[in-house]
């Protein structure tokens, strides 16, 4: 009976043993997170260099306090608190935000929680020296960006931790790890960040560390991410920013042989260090407060009426249309007058022919032009609409319309309508060239980013072809991506280009830019006025240099100041001067200064909202 | 000289060797458990072999020792001074509670320079003896006089009462083991029956109180069956009354089948008022009976129905008024109601953990992260069998588990064989306590029984435990060696 009882105890214990051991598999994982610490080892982000090899972006170490809350003992909470220099108060504020979920939705209790982020290095020597009084704590060693100088924000991009959705797209993301928000940094994400480590480490039921697991052969070591080497020159990039100081608007300027962008400026801008450590939510958050939107990437994103820098493609595809020939003359009495409609133009001899028309700006010899292509030409092509839509294939192959495909995150497509549009607002067959003729001198309906502009001045220097304009010169150790580096051929003939470039050197040698015109060096330009329906008139600017082997192609768009003469001239030409040449010619610094100091917000003639 | 050698060579030949092998056996898996418990990553290994196993190992070498000599004491001192041994030790026990230092709350320890001894281990095999040496007093039965009782609960209850008094109540608990031996040796088996349907009972009502059965809680309501289900089996089995027995059954199997009709139909007769007016119906029905038959079965049968009902409403009161909250807080862990990672149910599920993962074959020696890492707290001592599990796995712990079923059902084998009572008592004593320990420790270790601190016999570290087992042990080998001695007066 005894002994009937104790083989019954002991054949119950062997099948619940057998249910622990055999049937339920639970048990080795929890033990296993129980004594194994993966603890990931982060790799450095890959650099960021200028075209000239100038450092811009690099990094600096941070400490961030973490805390696993399942682990952490009584401690000396003064003691911590005083080595960490904060208050009592803020510990449990501090304490009780982590432990928020609508704060910190990846809350756990089992996983390691950061409790302050980026300490200083003296508070870290401090803690280190401390921490085994503090189980549960311990100290991440994390990686800031640090930049050079308060210049290409826009560009460069930040750092920031990761979203729940990027953690839940990408499984390479873990909860706090950071990435690449804005610029660069996003849109060479992948190439940047590396690949991360880990480290598995034993730990006790104390959470002490015991060393690594089996002398670390299941480790794995962290791959820094490459580094990056801009095409931007970043002292050009500082003398753009600087010189639209209290305008707001956009520098674009590309190397036209190569479609590397030189700079690229949008301003108002905003130091990227801002966005740099403990205050960066703060800082962002102004940011996007702020009534200019500095995080709003004008050269890349903003949608502008070109104006008279669209005369250019105009005279292009006319000319490859055989709508004229380089000696078609058209009249201008102060403007283009057709059927009660009147496009107004400044005073110049009448009539002209294209080049003249280029050099001075003629609005009536475009919108002639245009009408002659739609209406008169009609039959050429069957009707209004499909002459439109030739029209609008060309402008379309020239990079007009479409995002250009530049290596950065959110690029703008600007705007070109196609005949389904005006259909949509006149009625089928109820417009005609008079109707739209606004978009002949790039005002109504058309909308371009500077980057599309100049882009289009590029692929007037290149004098018929152009490459996706781009801001990575070149990735350590690997290629750029696909498509950055092939030619792209509009649908218009070399000669065509010879001729307008002619026509915009005509411009600066005796035309609207005759500022631009520089000593030593043969500039080709465009000047554009851009009425708006927001205040005075956007100023513009396109231009080359040198004319026979260009070097840069740049535009300059300026919100709200008047005419091209005025601010898009003097700044594109000293952006062109300072680059091909180094420094600004002294007989030319009153205007460098008169830019510098000029504002031209206040004047703009925009009611703030 | 030569009769010396004759008496040396009987002895050897009497021993039991398949018991010393299954000792030896245990003592050596003990210490190399208890040096894998107490191994660590970091240190060297000489290091750890001089904290816990390499004192376990002189221990076991002074129990060697200590065991060849209880072998060559005279059997016949045993039963002579068994109860001079007793007071001895129940002085010890004494003393123990005045002159202890309070370690970890229990005053059991007494401190001997550089030794630490728990006299509730010694006191485990001087109770043994005493009591073996009551029952083989002239003429004694155990249900001859109720002053028999007494005197055999007395010997066990006083060293539970003084253990008690040491705060020690996991080892006080284990003397309760010897109430198998009162069992063996004529103690009715109600006795054990009600202990076992108390724990039964006691369960059930407090474990399932979430759902409701006919306006009682399902636990309660299950007692209520398990109740009927008693009072019908001890009319058939106790009584022998077979017809009243049917006559019992029908009646509740034909009301409770109506209840339940009824309770379909979607009229609810209260679950209490039913099953009291059943239960109080049939009590009256066997009560008529007693004035046919005799009647003390009867009342017996009687009674303990209303004890059970008794028991069962208090149940609930006792546990949620009499105990402490912590009390409360353990029973509820160990039946499983709350999980208390932290608290209360962080050993046991450590302890779960670190079996668990062992697998089938486990991770090797040396090889366990729960035990190593010191997730499981005492784990060379009262979970020294995590270690087993979970580096030994499935088959080591079973192997182990046999070895101790082998030893047991080994020794009441000797029980058996015993010529004199006194014998026979003593050998069922060492089987009882062996009983207890192995079926709570092991127990509490994989989670089917509350945490109560005793000792893995011959397995965990420490000492007194490994001396108290072996002189229960040693002697019970030297009484067996000479029972042809027995024979031959």
């Amino acid at each position: 009976m005894i002994g009937g009882f104790i083989l019954v105890i002991v054949c119950i214990y062997i099948i619940r043993l057998f249910g622990l051991q055999v049937m339920d598999s639970r048990y080795k994982e929890v033990a296993d997170s129980n004594a194994f610490m993966r603890k990931t080892l982060y790799p450095s982000r890959g650099m960021i260099r200028d075209r000239n090899d100038k450092l811009v972006v690099y990094n600096q170490p941070a400490y961030d306090v973490m805390m696993i809350p399942k682990n952490v003992q009584a401690f000396d909470t003064i003691d911590f608190c005083r080595t960490l220099g904060i208050t009592r108060q803020q510990f449990d504020r501090r304490l009780a935000d982590m432990k928020d979920r609508r704060m910190n939705p990846g809350y756990s209790a089992y996983t390691p929680q950061r409790f302050i982020t980026h300490i200083s290095a003296q508070d870290y020597g401090r803690l280190q020296e401390k921490l085994y009084r503090f189980p549960g704590f311990f100290i991440q060693q994390r990686i800031l960006r640090q930049y050079d100088r308060p210049a290409g924000g826009n560009i460069l991009g930040n750092i920031r931790e990761v979203s729940q959705k990027e953690i839940d797209n990408d499984e390479y993301y873990a909860p706090g790890d950071y990435c690449g928000d804005l610029g660069v940094e996003k849109s060479y994400e992948e190439y940047l960040r590396g690949q991360k480590g880990v480290e598995i480490l034993i730990r006790d039921a104390y959470g002490r560390i015991k060393g690594k697991y089996e002398n670390g052969i299941h480790d794995i070591a962290p791959v820094s991410g490459r580094d990056l080497k801009l095409s931007i020159d970043i002292d050009l990039q500082a003398y753009g920013e600087k010189l639209m100081t209290n305008k707001i608007g956009a520098i674009v300027a590309i190397e036209p042989s190569t479609g590397e962008i030189l700079a690229m400026v949008s301003s108002p801008t905003y130091d990227p260090r801002l966005l740099v450590g403990r205050e960066r939510g703060k800082h962002y958050n102004e940011l996007v407060a702020d009534f200019y939107k500095p995080l709003f990437d004008r050269a890349l994103k903003g949608a502008y009426p070109p104006g008279s820098t669209f005369k250019p493609s105009q005279g292009l595809i006319l000319r490859q249309e055989d709508i004229i020939t380089l000696s078609t003359p058209y009249p201008c009495y102060h403007g283009f007058i057709s059927g009660g409609l009147k496009v107004g133009c400044h005073g110049h001899a009448s009539p002209i022919t294209l080049k003249p028309a280029l050099q001075t700006s003629c609005n009536a010899f475009f919108c002639w032009g245009l009408k002659s292509m739609l209406d008169s030409h009609r039959s050429k092509y069957g009707s209004t609409a499909e002459a439109f839509e030739v029209w609008k294939k060309h402008l379309v192959s020239l990079g007009y319309g479409y995002k250009l495909g530049v290596d950065l995150p959110g690029e703008g497509r600007g705007f070109i309508p196609n005949a389904q549009f005006y259909n949509k607002i006149y009625g089928e067959g109820r417009w005609s060239a008079n109707t739209i003729i606004s978009i002949a001198i790039g005002q109504g309906e058309i909308l371009a980013t500077p980057l599309q502009i100049a882009n289009l001045c590029a692929t007037i220097a290149n004098r018929g072809w152009f490459i996706t304009p781009h801001i990575v010169k070149e990735i350590q150790d690997t290629v750029l991506p696909e498509g950055l580096t092939d030619k792209r051929i509009p649908t218009i003939d070399k000669q065509h280009f010879m001729d307008v470039a002619e026509g915009m050197r005509m411009a600066v040698l005796g035309g609207t830019c005759r500022l631009a015109n520089l000593k030593d060096v043969a500039v080709a330009g465009k000047t554009g006025t851009a009425q708006n329906p927001h205040g005075k008139d956007h100023s513009a600017f396109i231009g080359f240099a040198p004319y026979d082997d260009p070097k840069i192609a740049i535009c300059v768009y300026v919100e709200n100041a008047g005419f091209g003469a005025t601010y898009g001239v003097p700044i594109g030409s000293l952006m062109m001067e300072k680059y091909l040449n180094d420094s600004i010619a002294p007989e030319r610094q009153y205007l460098e200064q008169r830019m510098f100091e000029s504002n031209t917000i206040i004047s703009s003639g925009v009611k703030k909202h | 000289m030569e009769s010396r050698n004759t008496n040396t060579t009987s002895l050897l030949l009497g021993i039991d060797w398949p018991t010393v092998v299954l000792y030896t056996l245990l003592v050596l898996c003990g210490v190399v458990s208890i040096y894998a418990a107490s191994y660590d990553f970091d240190n060297a290994s000489i290091f750890s072999f001089d904290e816990f196993s390499g004192k376990q190992l002189r221990w076991i070498g002074l129990a060697f020792v200590a065991g060849a000599m209880i072998l060559l004491i005279d059997f016949r001192i045993y039963e002579a001074y068994a109860y001079p041994i007793y007071a001895v030790v129940i002085l010890l026990l004494i003393v123990t509670i005045f002159i202890a230092p309070d370690i970890k709350g229990s005053r059991s320890w007494l401190v001997l320079g550089p030794m630490s001894l728990q006299p509730a281990e010694f006191g485990k095999f001087a109770t043994a003896l005493a009591l073996a040496k009551l029952f083989s007093s002239y003429n004694f039965s155990l249900n001859a006089r109720a002053s028999n009782y007494l005197k055999a609960l007395l010997i066990i209850f006083l060293p539970i009462c003084l253990i008690l008094a040491q705060k020690e109540t996991g080892s006080a608990l284990a003397y309760l083991a010897l109430f198998f031996v009162l069992y063996r040796e004529g103690m009715s088996g109600l006795v054990l029956t009600a202990a076992l349907a108390t724990v039964v009972f006691f369960v059930t009502t407090v474990k399932y109180t979430e759902s409701m059965v006919l306006g009682i809680p399902s636990g309660e309501a299950a007692v209520f069956i398990m109740i009927e289900g008693g009072f019908v089996a001890m009319l058939a089995a106790y009584c022998k009354l077979q017809i009243v027995a049917r006559n019992v059954l029908a009646w509740f199997v034909g009301t409770g089948l109506i209840v339940w009709l009824l309770a379909l139909c979607g009229i609810e007769i209260p679950g209490l008022v039913y099953f009291l007016s059943a239960m109080g119906v049939a009590i009256i029905y066997i009560l008529l009976q007693a004035l046919r038959v005799p009647p003390r079965k009867i009342l017996v049968t009687a009674g303990a129905a209303v004890l059970a009902i008794g028991f069962l409403f208090s149940v609930n009161k006792v546990f949620n008024d009499v105990l402490q909250p912590h009390q409360q807080q353990r029973i509820k862990v160990s039946l499983g109601i709350e999980e208390d990672l932290r608290g209360a149910g962080y050993n046991v599920n450590q302890s779960k953990i670190a079996i668990g993962s062992g697998g089938v074959f486990g991770k090797g020696f040396l090889n366990g992260t729960q035990t190593k890492l010191k997730y499981v707290p005492e784990q060379h001592t009262d979970f020294i069998f995590c270690t087993i599990g979970e580096e030994e796995g499935f088959i080591g712990s079973a192997i182990v588990l046999i070895l101790f079923l082998t030893l047991i059902l080994r020794i009441i084998s000797i029980a058996e064989r015993q010529p004199t009572t006194f014998g026979r008592v003593y050998a069922y004593c060492v089987a009882s306590y062996l009983i207890f320990h192995l079926t709570i420790n092991v127990g509490m270790v994989i989670g089917l029984c509350p945490v109560i601190g005793i000792p893995l016999p011959f397995f965990s570290y420490g000492g007194s435990s490994l001396w108290g087992f072996t002189f229960l042990l040693f002697i019970l080998l030297r009484i067996d060696a000479s029972r042809r001695e027995h024979l031959s007066y």
